[in-house]
């Protein structure tokens, strides 16, 4: 029975031995991968693929496609990265930060294209947002605040305290307090903090802002958008309108929001994927942000929340939630 | 399977195996589950990436790493013994304090290596490219850890270390101090872990809080394929097992990621390692009923 023992080891020549296949000399390869499998994240790997048809890549006809998800491991995560840069695809998507470096870490020659990573400069995958003359290039999900604040100015006009809600222990949103307290002031407004470490914080966080904050501003912090509804109930109760900065908590009760759609970051970044695989150099690229905000408003949410939504605001929304 | 992933898994496993080392001192030897590892991996990836970002060497920021890992495992025995908490808890306790621990030695969740000194390229000779060099390094590095704790195991504490764990009672009344044990022993345990977690951020562009997640289950999963290719009570044995594990479970992963023609696809990567332990665990048990029927 000594035989059983070494099947493990059959399995490893099995696997040494199997060779990716050969391709054809004019099919294009795109190897995708991501930290973990996750809605926002799925929307990117689902829109690149569909920018990439867009642009005449189609799989199985002149593309050939992998996608590969670290489960949130970081040994896999790494393992993956050799894998792709091994098979030598013309460009690897690596979606969110640790699948990015991990990518970047492992190849200076295969052209990567990151997405959703909210800083690539901070995180290192490019030395500035021009062109890096490497073999990087990306978009970026990094919200442009201060359109977000001229939003919030449409909708409570006379707001001069914006009060926030958010974990400090989660770095996209230290990053949005940090840049909130230069921009503020010079919008004539002061930012309010109450930190919420935990989900199960969040409600009374809120609740220490009434009558220290005209409004309440969410980012897209992992404990707040978990809880968001703790936060309308909040904002019904004491009239603090709430203004978002993902369109998905508008739908559970915010006033409005101008946020990304990921759906439609991945599809510019598989825009971008094209234009490498056409025989463009990543390096001459510029790292992109969101081209595309979407506003969507709730005006019944507002009534709630004791203000009432210009109808110039509503009609400028794509989206309105009745 | 290209080169370069064959490679990048004899390098990622040799990372793991001193996990898988670490692991098999707190769950083999001293027989006390330890999910401390879970944050002290990234605890070490942490440290390491701060030292070498602040200026220090990093031969310096590596074995600040072990300290830290060190420090962390004797924490967890403390709670354990001084403290009287049930030892699976006390390393849970551990465990999500190093996580708020992590995010406050980083000052944020990550920090990037990826164009700063590490050990890798510092050592690197021209002419190899590192993708050889790493796991070569690599190599060096597990050999000489694996034949400190061969020897360590074999002097007179680490026997008692060893008694601790097999019969706390017997080795009580042999006069052995089995608390003091316990905390060197997870302190050493640890230090391993640590030291892995500083490797591996060296090599995979830098540390990230969310790191360390599955850690522990990849040490066990090390051990106990390691096991169950080469049983033996021998600890030079047995140590070279829990290497040799935690490689051929990295094979295990590469053959996930190449596995289209079976139809197994990136969702089913953790099922294939659960079935990969399950497997390793069965071995036995049918070698012992097929060995009892002849």
């Amino acid at each position: 029975m000594k035989k059983l023992a070494w099947a493990p080891l059959g399995a490893v020549a099995l696997a040494i031995t199997a060779f990716a296949p050969a391709q054809a000399a004019d099919m294009k390869s795109v190897a995708v991968t991501a930290i973990v499998e996750h809605p926002a994240l799925d929307a990117v790997r689902d829109g690149v693929k569909a920018a990439l048809q867009a642009e005449g890549f189609e799989e199985g006809k002149n593309l050939k496609w992998q996608y590969q998800s670290a489960q949130g491991n970081p040994g896999t995560a790494a393992q993956i990265a050799r894998k792709f840069v091994g098979d030598k695809p013309d460009a690897i998507v690596a979606i969110a930060t640790p699948s990015a470096q991990a990518v970047v870490a492992s190849t200076k020659t295969v052209p990567v294209v990151f997405s959703a990573v909210t800083d690539p400069v901070a995180a290192k995958l490019v030395p500035s947002w021009e062109p890096s003359k490497t073999n990087v290039t990306g978009v970026s999900d990094l919200l442009a605040l201060d359109k977000q604040m001229e939003l919030l100015k449409k909708v409570v006009p006379n707001a001069k305290r914006v009060g926030m809600v958010y974990n400090p222990g989660e770095a996209n949103s230290a990053v949005v307090v940090k840049e909130l307290k230069t921009l503020l002031p010079k919008m004539g407004m002061t930012l309010v903090e109450a930190a919420a470490p935990r989900s199960v914080d969040v409600s009374s966080a809120a609740r220490s802002l009434v009558g220290k904050a005209d409004v309440i501003y969410t980012n897209t912090d992992n404990n707040v958008v978990s809880s968001y509804e703790a936060l309308v109930k909040v904002g019904q109760d004491s009239k603090l309108p709430l203004v978002a900065s993902d369109t998905d908590s508008v739908a559970r009760g915010a006033v409005a929001a101008l946020g990304i759609n990921y759906r439609d970051l991945g599809e510019q970044t598989g825009r971008m994927v094209a234009r490498i695989l056409k025989g463009e150099k990543p390096g001459d690229i510029k790292t992109e942000v969101s081209s595309k905000m979407e506003l969507h408003v709730n005006p019944g949410a507002a009534e709630k929340q004791g203000i009432k939504l210009s109808d110039e605001l509503v009609k400028s929304a794509a989206k309105v939630i009745q | 399977m290209t080169l370069f992933s064959f490679l990048g898994a004899i390098e990622i496993g040799l990372i793991f195996a001193l996990v898988a080392l670490g692991v098999f001192i707190s769950f083999r030897l001293l027989r006390f589950p330890d999910l401390t590892v879970d944050g002290s991996f990234p605890l070490g990836a942490a440290v390491c990436a701060v030292m070498i970002t602040g200026g220090y060497s990093p031969l310096l920021a590596t074995i600040g790493a072990t300290l830290a890992g060190a420090v962390a495992g004797l924490i967890t025995g403390w709670l354990n013994v001084k403290l009287k908490i049930m030892d699976l808890l006390a390393s849970i306790l551990m465990m999500i304090a190093l996580y708020s621990i992590n995010l406050r030695i980083m000052g944020g969740p990550n920090i990037p290596l990826i164009n700063d000194p590490t050990l890798f390229n510092q050592l690197q000779p021209a002419g190899i490219e590192d993708y050889v060099f790493r796991p070569l390094l690599m190599c060096v590095i597990v050999v000489l850890a694996k034949l400190a704790m061969d020897w360590f195991f074999l002097t007179e504490r680490g026997l008692a270390i060893r008694a601790t764990g097999t019969n706390a009672r017997m080795a009580r009344a042999q006069g052995v101090n089995t608390g003091g044990m316990i905390l060197l022993g997870m302190a050493v345990s640890n230090g391993l872990v640590g030291l892995a977690g500083a490797l591996f951020a060296q090599t995979q562009g830098g540390a990230d809080s969310s790191m360390g997640i599955g850690t522990i289950v990849i040490g066990l999963a090390a051990v106990i394929v390691g096991e169950s290719i080469l049983p033996s009570r021998k600890l030079i044995l047995a140590t070279l097992a829990v290497v040799i594990g935690a490689i051929v479970y990295r094979f295990f992963i590469a053959l996930a990621l190449n596995v289209d023609f079976i139809g197994l696809k990136a969702q089913d990567l953790n099922l294939v390692t659960a079935l990969l332990v399950t497997v390793a665990l069965v071995i036995p048990q049918l070698k012992r009923r097929f060995a009892k029927k002849h």
